[in-house]
């Protein structure tokens, strides 16, 4: 079978629409998977031990469990409870939870990562708890997670084809229907491929240079 | 009351392809890993640029995009392969392009001293490579590895889409015939999550067996 140009500008602006959407959900993701994982840090770090050792578990179990599976559960299942989800919220949804128990161990690493001396001056200075994380300790922890946080998002962005099965019509989806509909596999695959390939490169560059921007803690 | 013991030999069947693609991954993974990551130590310009090119490619593209990759556009070019063949092949080299990383991160972090010790004794480089520092650096790879193998187990689950009959193939085939959800993908997560602890508990009692005879040379 030969590669035919024609076939791939025919092809090229259901894809481009696909790209879009794939971008949207790793955006979307992204920013829940951020909120999540400094939820369960929080949580994991809470002085009240029935709290922290569930959603130690809980953690455990999502970060043990196939997000495939997880998408499944929050599409199929969660009707049946009566929540009815459009098929981008449930993959959003299904993304930020799994990526936030990754995240989680991110901002963990960050927090324990701050000086014992910044929380003892925090104490020193008659701060409440509320204004040594918000004013002390968030504000030195976040800059060199930047990195690590990223590299997970850059991960997320390549599982978010997973969403094509929960019928997200995505770059892999609309791929897969434009291949059903012309019985060609080898243009619309590639080019998912090679999309991916370009924007991971691209991202890998971007993260370099938060690597070079916020990776050192300034002392 | 639906019969659930039928049913039941399913998810088991299902499990044990997991179970199969898992392990023949993992081979697969571990060898590409050596080969991979030692190529891109090599003093050899093209061997370093072979094995950057197939971590970057295949960290750069996601799993479920070479997954149709071999199982769709391969047999255009004459490579038919079947469902499970098209599963370990890229399973194993996607998660083996990211153990690559761990191989050449694991060796780089031997000290100096063990490159100066093994020259002291007039070993060749393949000797020393193969009786001083990959023994050692094998226990640094081991717990990173075994993440690596969870990742794996968790990446399997995308095979169903290639109507391969894993667990979450067997799961969507009780759900098609029972109509209930819950039941099928509880059960499968909670499989997922007891094969990841195996993994993770195996993996950390090969850790405790292998550093026995190292007592005392690690700091």
């Amino acid at each position: 079978m030969d590669w035919d140009w024609n076939f791939v500008w025919q092809i090229m602006p259901t894809l481009i629409q696909g790209v879009k959407i794939t971008i949207l959900a790793t955006l979307l993701g992204s920013v829940l998977a951020a909120i999540v994982g400094l939820g369960i840090a929080l949580a994991r770090r809470s002085p009240n031990k029935a709290l922290s050792r569930t959603v130690g578990w809980a953690a455990e179990f999502i970060r043990g469990t196939p997000l495939l599976v997880q998408l499944y559960f929050i599409f199929y299942v969660l009707p049946d409870i009566g929540i009815l989800l459009p098929p981008l919220v449930a993959g959003v949804i299904g993304l930020g939870l799994h990526y936030g128990t990754y995240t989680a161990e991110v901002y963990r690493a960050g927090i324990e990562n701050v000086p014992r001396g910044q929380w003892e001056a925090a104490k020193a200075c008659n701060l409440s708890a509320r204004q040594t994380w918000t004013h002390i300790i968030i504000p030195q922890a976040i800059p060199p997670m930047i990195p690590a946080l990223a590299n997970y998002f850059i991960a997320m962005f390549k599982e978010t084809p997973l969403l094509s099965a929960i019928t997200v019509l995505e770059l892999m989806n609309q791929a897969k229907s434009v291949a059903n509909t012309y019985y060609r596999y080898l243009e619309p695959i590639t080019l998912v491929g090679a999309f991916f390939l370009a924007i991971s490169l691209c991202s890998v560059v971007l993260l370099r240079w938060l690597e070079r921007r916020y990776g050192k803690i300034e002392r | 009351m639906t019969q659930w013991s039928g049913y039941f030999g399913l998810i088991v069947q299902g499990a044990i392809v997991t179970i199969e693609l898992t392990l023949m991954g993992s081979v697969l993974a571990l060898i590409m890993a050596f080969l991979a990551g030692l190529g891109r130590l090599s003093r050899l310009f093209l061997l370093r640029a072979l094995a950057t090119a197939y971590i970057e490619f295949f960290r750069g593209t996601s799993i479920f995009v070479q997954l149709f990759f071999a199982y769709f556009v391969l047999p255009l070019i004459g490579l038919e392969l079947t469902p499970l063949q098209a599963g370990v092949l890229a399973l194993g080299l996607n998660v083996g392009a990211y153990a690559a990383e761990v191989v050449r991160g694991a060796v780089q972090s031997i000290g100096r001293e063990q490159h100066e010790a093994c020259i002291a004794l007039n070993l060749g480089r393949w000797q020393g490579l193969r009786h001083v520092i990959l023994p050692q650096a094998f226990l640094v790879m081991l717990p990173t590895f075994g993440n690596n193998a969870i990742e794996l187990l968790k990446a399997t689950s995308v095979v169903s889409l290639i109507s391969l009959a894993d667990l979450t193939f067997q799961a969507q085939v009780v759900r098609a015939q029972t109509g209930n959800t819950m039941v099928p993908f509880a059960t499968i997560l909670v499989i997922y999550f007891i094969l990841a602890l195996l993994i993770s508990w195996g993996v950390r009692s090969l850790e405790r067996r292998m550093a026995r005879g190292l007592d005392g040379v690690r700091v």
